[in-house]
């Protein structure tokens, strides 16, 4: 159990898949600019990854390893993902419409996102379980959606500041998220004392 | 366009992480060592130039309705050989790569190759466009690394600046490093293009974020011209 927290919080603080580990940064410079975008994407993140997750670790320990496919991995998840988006958007869509009328526009763009991909691939390059790639994935999630909350506020600021012609549009963007980044380098070597 | 100018506006004028901002990801997370830059610069440029000449063989068969889940598998492809040859010839190359090696193929540039000039171009034109983009994507990501390395490691490519690998700044190796120069880079291009940026005209159709994103930034330069 406490291993399972570890690896939440990491997922969320230390290891943030935007700030620390820069996978989905298009996103997150293409959608943080409204707090409400933010969230519709954030979601839509943190559910594909959940069922990425679930789907293709059963697909890497019972279908390629046992026979010796594992160099297959990068064909198979990224279709095995795409494949999958393509489903869940067709089943929000005839049974949850108001579900799909929010989170339908992200969903095909998630696709190809290499955050879904990043965490399938390295839920299985760090040995997890199932329960802790469960874990992981939606820790990462998390993570992604604090970030883009955090960052659409940030962004938010610049618009009224006066800033240098060459800085403005994703200059400025960047060094701003370079500053939001540096504050959750703070959050290293925390996990692994609280719980030491 | 002659294939001269079509080889180096990738380099310059259409870079395509400069200019065009396409695959930030991979740039932000290797660009820490000249060394790992340059092996993802090439592991790359590898795919976009198998990719492009494939599809663009391929433009007439494949049906238009279902051209980017074929895009996607024939990238998925390359990348598996390139990320096979690596691990076997490159193995410490491999380590530094990491998880961003198997990502090439959610990489923008190469799909967005694909979609905007790979499939309407010929066999040569879609080459040499491969190549001279893939250099300025090897170029950008040597650049940011030269930055990073330097300041933050005190070495080039491994060899050690006497003053600076005294004083390392840690900080631009690691991750806010990475934004900040890749912010500054950004805003010096912009100054010396006069932030005349031709992303609308390339960038944004090729980018599978450009439906949401596009309400952002790019139709906005659009209606401000």
């Amino acid at each position: 159990m406490t291993k399972l927290i570890i690896i939440m919080l990491s997922a969320v603080f230390v290891n943030n898949y935007v700030l620390s580990r820069f996978l989905g940064i298009c996103p997150f410079l293409g959608v943080s600019k409204k707090l409400n975008q933010a969230v519709g994407m954030s979601v839509a993140v943190i559910f594909v990854m959940l069922l990425a997750t679930a789907a293709t670790y059963p697909v890497q320990m019972y279908l390629l390893n046992p026979n010796n496919l594992g160099y297959l991995q990068t064909i198979v998840f990224i279709l095995v993902i795409a494949t999958l988006v393509q489903l869940v958007e067709i089943v929000l869509k005839r049974y949850i419409p108001s579900l799909h009328k929010s989170l339908g526009v992200y969903l095909p763009l998630i696709t190809t996102n290499c955050a879904v991909l990043g965490v399938t691939i390295l839920n299985i390059t760090e040995g997890y379980t199932f329960a802790e790639a469960m874990v992981n994935s939606l820790g990462s999630g998390l993570g992604f959606f604090l970030a883009m909350v955090m960052f659409s506020g940030v962004r938010s600021r610049l618009e009224g500041a006066d800033i240098p012609k060459a800085f403005q549009g994703l200059p400025i963007t960047l060094v701003a998220a370079s500053i939001t980044s540096l504050s959750f380098l703070g959050f290293s070597g925390v996990v692994e004392n609280l719980f030491a | 366009m002659n294939q001269k100018q079509n080889f180096l506006k990738g380099i310059l004028k259409e870079n395509p992480v400069l200019v065009l901002v396409l695959g930030t990801c991979p740039t932000l997370a290797v660009s820490t060592s000249v060394m790992s830059a340059l092996g993802m610069g090439a592991a790359a440029s590898i795919v976009l130039l198998c990719s492009n000449i494939v599809i663009s063989a391929l433009r007439n068969v494949i049906p238009d309705k279902v051209r980017i889940p074929c895009y996607i598998v024939l990238i998925a492809g390359f990348v598996t050989m390139v990320q096979m040859l690596v691990k076997a010839f490159a193995p410490s190359l491999d380590e530094a790569l990491g998880i961003y090696l198997p990502l090439i193929v959610v990489n923008c540039i190469i799909l967005g190759r694909a979609e905007m000039f790979a499939n309407k171009n010929n066999i040569l034109s879609s080459a040499i466009d491969a190549i001279g983009m893939g250099i300025g994507f090897t170029l950008a990501l040597v650049l940011m690394a030269t930055f990073r390395e330097v300041l933050g490691n005190g070495t080039w490519l491994g060899i050690k600046i006497p003053v600076l690998s005294d004083n390392p700044i840690a900080i631009m190796t690691m991750a806010p490093g990475g934004f900040l120069v890749f912010g500054i880079l950004m805003a010096v291009v912009a100054k010396l293009t006069g932030g005349k940026s031709s992303k609308k005209s390339f960038g944004c159709a090729g980018c599978p974020s450009a439906k949401v994103c596009g309400k952002t930034d790019c139709e906005q330069k659009e209606e401000a011209k």
